[in-house]
């Protein structure tokens, strides 16, 4: 056996993980893995809890998309009570997923993920980071930041509370929106438009093209993908059907209720994130284009849609899609995918709130108790978020089961380290430089490790560690 | 993992692996003055509601009792063990401050490290939410207490106009709960702004204090009856479970 490098902890990621890689005795990378360290057990302890709670819980999944888990929640329970939300309930849901969206969206792009391509994976890691930014790049960091904090502001404004809201609830939305609100909110939404039109325009020009040839090399694999998509095939980010896309491009389509007849989960004792797999191509193989393995997040969403329907966004879709064909499969590509997304979300929300329906006074339904089981579905930022809750008559959960969107995307992440880390160490020759980059092929992925195991925790810390061919940890590099 | 020596630390999240253990340990022996972070770390946070259960029917639950999962052994040995609760930061080690919230306010978080870097005193308010809360109350229910399934009287009016919410019959957590989330200048408690009741984000009035108790009266004094909510422990411990919800073995 060669040696063993870990990467702990892995940063700019939301949770903990590290990174093992195993060596062979010529110094080639053998396996390398990525362990996901943490656990909290909200499939157990949310039993017993009144389902009317649970979009106040599952907040608590994650700090960084309580909205997702909310909307996806509030969605579960609507089954779970047998309604549909009011048309203005439907409505204040879906502005806020998209503004929330913007929040993550610019996030990742400036804050987690930018820092690599602006300074370069190579650059050191003290300045691999947002402060590295705001010094290269002062007034963009500065309007990035800005806007960020704008959409915080309009979640506060729409729904009382930005992170862990409540507004949601069975039957619809609590608050119905002032007019004043609206009108305040309205410019708000229109300088956000103007970043997500401006970031993807800055990348196209500046960014992506220095990196093309990395896109083309690091973590790349094949892989077939999941995403929701409306009736017609549009991007959908809060309502659909779900399309599972092979990687011939070939798919099929369900009903979100039905999504345990093609999706399972495998249990690995180095981790204490499952594994997903799509059940109806076989067993679970953690293997580069095995027919089970697929992803999900912003690549996927893109892959799977036929087409969106706002009218800047769509014209992005369409360049992407010429260049890098359907369904694209570099991992890299996650970043430019996220920013066609941003701009979708930037002028969806301002399509909504034009909306005269917005106004409706009539924002929720009253609801009952009963025995009943519910499936939610929302495509987080990070990927399909599934919820399913079975409650007894009195409206008390008996069963619950949550399938997250960065445990989707486990399988992959593994992958992609482990070509990332193949392609970069050879002969037993590696150095912090090589280790960025591995870490990169993760980050590019966004991954919540908190909401794949249903923990709550700040950042992702990275450890490497490298063991030798004789079992011998030989070193431990981390951030 | 290397800590440097530092004047001030900060840890976010309630204690439940073996790692986060070492970590807060080696953390409080570098720094002079500690500090946990919103309400995870101050008193377990919703996390803790897992204490209500032993740390293998939680194993059991996900790893072997799921309905998309195909069963597997529970991973160990690459991952930190578990402990067998979750324990709030004070529990482990001497916390100097405890910041609470979920999430705390900015405005509550740059004032305490303000006043440290000043050497002067920081106290979070041990005022209750209701302290700071505009709705109108008439120290009397209007009715019977029921669930949060329908809209309440008054959404979308100014608020200063609306019944109390739990004089409506809807149960809010405010006279048990902190002041501090509507921000440090006493704005209106964020749950309410959205026209919800307060769910205990901020925490018990003192460490030390049982909500569970100061709930019942509450309750009793405007004339409802407690025993018609379900799931009493978890409601009232929501966010403050570590050390106040046992498993129920542990129960008997």
């Amino acid at each position: 056996m060669g040696q063993t490098l870990v990467i702990q902890p892995v940063s700019r990621i939301e949770g903990h993980a590290k990174v093992t890689i195993q060596l062979d005795d010529s110094g080639d990378v053998a396996d390398a893995r990525v362990n996901v360290i943490e656990l909290r057990g909200f499939e157990k302890f949310c039993v017993g809890r009144p389902v009317e709670e649970m979009p106040r819980i599952t907040t608590r999944i994650c700090g960084v998309c309580p909205w997702s888990h909310h909307l996806a929640s509030a969605k579960t329970t609507d089954a779970v009570f047998g309604v549909e939300p009011t048309p203005t309930g439907k409505k204040l849901r879906q502005l806020c997923n998209s503004v929330a969206y913007m929040e993550e969206h610019i996030l990742h792009f400036y804050i987690l993920g930018g820092p690599d391509f602006v300074m370069g994976p190579s650059a050191d890691y003290a300045t691999r980071n947002v402060i590295g930014i705001v010094g290269a790049a002062p007034d963009i960091a500065k309007r990035a930041v800005r806007v960020r904090h704008l959409c915080a502001k309009m979640l506060e404004m729409i729904a009382g509370k930005s992170i862990h809201p409540d507004a949601a609830v069975p039957g619809g939305f609590s608050k119905p929106l002032q007019k004043e609100e609206r009108e305040a909110l309205l410019p708000m939404a229109q300088e956000a438009l103007e970043l997500a039109k401006f970031s993807i325009a800055f990348a196209k020009e500046n960014i992506f093209p220095k990196y093309l040839d990395a896109v083309k090399t690091i973590g790349t694999i094949t892989s077939g993908f999941l995403g929701t998509v409306a009736n017609d095939g549009a991007l959908d980010l809060y309502d659909g059907k779900l399309r599972m896309m092979y990687a011939d491009g070939a798919y099929e389509e369900f009903a979100p209720k039905d999504y345990a007849d093609y999706i399972g989960e495998h249990v690995e004792p180095w981790t204490y994130l499952k594994f997903p797999y799509a059940k109806k191509k076989g067993g679970f193989a953690l293997e580069d284009n095995a027919p089970s393995l697929y992803r999900v997040n912003s690549l996927a969403r893109i892959n799977v849609c036929d087409h969106i329907a706002t009218p800047l966004a769509q014209k992005e879709l369409e360049e992407f899609r010429k260049n890098f064909g359907r369904p694209a499969q570099l991992t890299l590509l996650y970043h430019w995918a996220r920013l066609i997304e941003l701009l979708y979300n930037a002028e969806f929300a301002a399509q909504l709130l034009n909306d005269p329906e917005i106004m409706g006074r009539e924002t929720r339904l009253k609801v009952t108790p009963r025995a009943a089981r519910g499936v939610g579905v929302v495509e987080a930022p990070r990927g399909t978020l599934i919820h399913d809750y079975t409650t007894n008559a009195d409206g008390i959960l008996t069963h619950v089961n949550l399938l997250v969107a960065t445990c989707q995307n486990n399988s992959a992440i593994n992958l992609s380290v482990k070509q990332a880390a193949q392609t970069l160490i050879k002969g037993g020759k590696y150095d912090q430089g090589t280790l960025n980059m591995v870490e990169r092929a993760i980050r590019a992925y966004d991954p919540c490790l908190s909401c794949a195991t249903h923990r709550l925790d700040g950042t992702l810390p990275v450890k490497v560690d490298i063991v030798g061919a004789d079992g011998k940890l030989i070193e431990t590099l981390t951030n | 993992m290397n800590i440097p020596e530092a004047d001030v630390g900060i840890i976010t999240g309630g204690v439940r692996n073996e790692e986060n253990k070492k970590l807060a340990e080696l953390m409080r022996s570098r720094v002079n003055t500690l500090i946990a972070m919103g309400s995870c770390a101050s008193f377990g946070g919703i996390p803790a509601l897992a204490n209500q259960y032993e740390i293998s029917e939680i194993y059991e639950r996900v790893y072997r009792g799921n309905s998309t999962t195909d069963s597997g052994d529970t991973p160990q040995g690459d991952v930190p063990a578990l402990l067998d609760r979750v324990y709030a930061l004070h529990e482990v080690v001497k916390v100097d401050l405890n910041l609470p919230g979920c999430p705390t306010t900015p405005d509550m978080f740059v004032g305490a490290l303000m006043h440290l870097l000043k050497g002067t005193p920081f106290a979070v308010a041990e005022k209750s939410v209701c302290d700071s809360c505009p709705t109108i109350r008439e120290k009397k229910a209007v009715g019977n207490l029921k669930r949060p399934l329908e809209p309440i009287e008054g959404a979308g009016d100014p608020l200063n106009s609306v019944r109390c919410l739990m004089e409506q019959g809807f149960l809010c957590l405010g006279p048990a709960t902190r002041a501090g989330c509507g921000g440090m200048d006493g704005g209106a408690p964020r749950c309410i702004k959205a026209y919800m009741p307060c769910r205990g984000c901020y925490g018990p009035l003192q460490l030390d204090a049982n909500p569970m108790v100061d709930m019942m009266g509450a309750l009793s004094t405007i004339g409802l009856d407690p025993k018609q909510i379900p799931d009493r422990a978890a409601t009232f411990n929501r966010f403050a479970g570590a050390g106040r919800l046992q498993a129920k073995k542990a129960r008997k």
